[in-house]
């Protein structure tokens, strides 16, 4: 199934091998940028590329890969790097989270519970969550080696001033382990709780960037706020049309032009399981 | 006359007081080109001194050696801090940010280089105390009105960008972002510059009862007389990299000995 014409998931040894040191050393100080050399890879920057070379790092012939985009295993960005590492590595690649052993996520966290055989890899766009307000690279640099947020906060108060409340709804900025803020990729907040104390292995890569940062299993990390304006994660306040359970990130989806719309889990593969463990009948026939 | 003797700050110093910083032999130069050369003085607690002198004298490379933006050939500036005397020109990286976060600030020529432009009013102003661990916004956004009030804006606009501000709102912005942290010694580079005369006149007093009311030490860089007499106590002439002439700001300007302070004095303009 493999291409043999491809080295074992795309990226030659020497690549993975000089990845896999970033990697080790953004496990060794958790929230830190690590800079690396990025790859060109086969796709366009904004599809992963980041995501996909931090993944092809850490494969063996014998991972379970999963890739959700926006949630969704079956969107464009998920089938088509599904497709890459079939063909690229042949390993086994699934839609089921508990059997998966890598999963790469594009802005969402899985709603079941991660375990500490699995490693949640994230595509990153912009991984500085300084960039916001200083612009100059040699001056976020500063600011996190002397432990200076202050201009993070800067923003949340702009928020809050701006629209009475912390606005920020994706991509929120955290302190990891008690030391460096990072911007956790455009997962939305309401994600944020999970990304603390989770049993897997967490590993950010940002290919346009250069920078690979991860947070390693059971590890604190705690959502920026202020002491009048707790950290909210936000939701809808809706169950899933589909599957209706109430705890989980849902999309909203228009279903006509006379304001009609409905709620659905984003994470799709989630959403199945409920409706297949509730009733066999039960399912979209039934939610119409 | 006892009246303006008074508010002058004794010549010397009463014993036992300490200097809040004292400059020694500093040196800058950039290649074989002289920025400053060999600069000492004092500042004492409330006192405002002046730097004047023309264009290239060295008042500039002066100021940012002292806050930190430069690093000087050689020399000392030992601050009087909180804790402890300390040697800003060669103190860690760390501690001198944090200096000039919390006991020094200092103010831009162009309030566009001392401003975040990008966000209102009242993050600029709080934007200090953020940095030093607040985390309660609406006590942030209390002290800020409160200076922005202080510096005669109107609260009201707490929440608009500095890009909507006046010149001078935007100088006043600026200050307020500077002394909300309650700082020892500020440093002014141009204070005034670019504003006209009336929005400077405001501005001067404004800074007058500041320094009075908070009792605040102060370097003031200008090139303007005028600025320096309403402002310094103690004045300091620059001239190519080198200080010619120090003393009372009056005794300076009214009766000056250097031959180029003389020339300085005779070509400002009078109406």
């Amino acid at each position: 199934m493999t291409d043999a014409a491809y080295n074992f998931a795309y990226l030659d040894e020497r690549t993975k091998k000089m990845i896999r040191r970033a990697l080790l050393k953004a496990v060794a100080i958790p929230g830190y940028q690590v800079p690396f050399a990025s790859r060109e890879m086969p796709m366009p920057y904004g599809w992963g590329t980041g995501g996909v070379q931090v993944t092809a790092a850490c494969l063996t012939p014998e991972d379970t890969l999963k890739v959700i985009d926006q949630g969704a295993d079956d969107t464009t960005n998920a089938v088509s790097i599904r497709g890459f590492f079939e063909k690229t590595a042949g390993v086994a690649t699934t839609t089921t989270t508990a059997e998966a052993t890598i999963i790469q996520t594009r802005h969402r966290i899985p709603e079941e519970p991660m375990t500490e055989d699995q490693i949640l890899v994230y595509q990153v766009p912009i991984p500085e969550p300084l960039r916001y307000l200083e612009p100059r690279e040699t001056e976020t640099r500063r600011a996190h080696a002397l432990e200076e947020y202050g201009i993070m906060k800067v923003k949340l108060y702009e928020d809050i001033a701006r629209h009475g409340h912390v606005k920020t709804a994706f991509a929120y900025p955290v302190l990891v382990a008690g030391r460096y803020v990072m911007d956790p990729s455009p997962i939305p907040k309401f994600d944020n709780p999970r990304l603390s104390g989770s049993p897997a292995l967490q590993l950010f890569g940002a290919g346009r960037e250069q920078r690979i940062y991860a947070v390693p299993p059971h590890t604190t990390v705690v959502s920026l706020d202020f002491d009048d304006h707790p950290f909210n994660r936000g939701g809808t306040g809706e169950c899933c049309a589909l599957c209706g359970v109430a705890d989980t990130y849902l999309d909203e989806v228009i279903t006509d032009d006379v304001g009609g719309r409905m709620f659905v889990c984003s994470d799709t593969d989630f959403c199945e399981q409920q409706r297949d463990a509730a009733a066999p009948t039960a399912g979209w026939e039934a939610a119409s | 006359m006892t009246a303006l003797a008074a508010e002058l700050p004794a010549e010397a110093p009463s014993p036992g007081a300490e200097a809040l910083l004292t400059v020694e032999g500093l040196t800058k130069s950039y290649g074989s080109q002289i920025g400053c050369r060999d600069v000492c003085f004092d500042i004492w607690p409330g006192e405002v001194m002046g730097i004047v002198g023309e264009s290239g004298s060295g008042k500039t490379t002066l100021l940012r050696c002292l806050s930190g933006h430069l690093s000087a050939d050689s020399g000392t500036a030992v601050f009087d801090g909180e804790d402890g005397p300390v040697d800003v020109l060669s103190m860690p990286e760390p501690a001198r940010r944090r200096l000039m976060r919390t006991e020094w600030a200092l103010v831009h020529q162009n309030p566009r280089d001392g401003l975040r432009l990008g966000v209102s009013a009242g993050a600029n102003v709080g934007e200090r105390l953020m940095a030093v661990g607040w985390r309660h916004y609406g006590r942030i956004r209390e002290t800020a009105g409160s200076w922005l009030d202080r510096v005669e804006i109107d609260p009201e606009r707490i929440d608009d960008r500095p890009t909507t501000f006046s010149g001078g709102m935007q100088q006043r912005l600026q200050i307020a972002r500077n002394l909300v942290s309650a700082p020892r010694l500020v440093f002014m580079d141009e204070p005034t510059g670019g504003l006209d005369v009336s929005v400077q006149a405001r501005l001067l007093d404004l800074m007058r009862s500041l320094v009075r009311d908070l009792g605040l030490s102060v370097v003031v860089v200008t090139h303007d007389l005028a600025v320096a007499r309403l402002l310094a106590d103690r004045l300091m002439v620059m001239r190519r990299g080198e200080v010619v002439e120090s003393g009372l700001t009056d005794q300076v300007l009214d009766d000056p000995q250097h031959n180029y302070t003389q020339l300085l004095v005779s070509a400002a303009l009078r109406l």
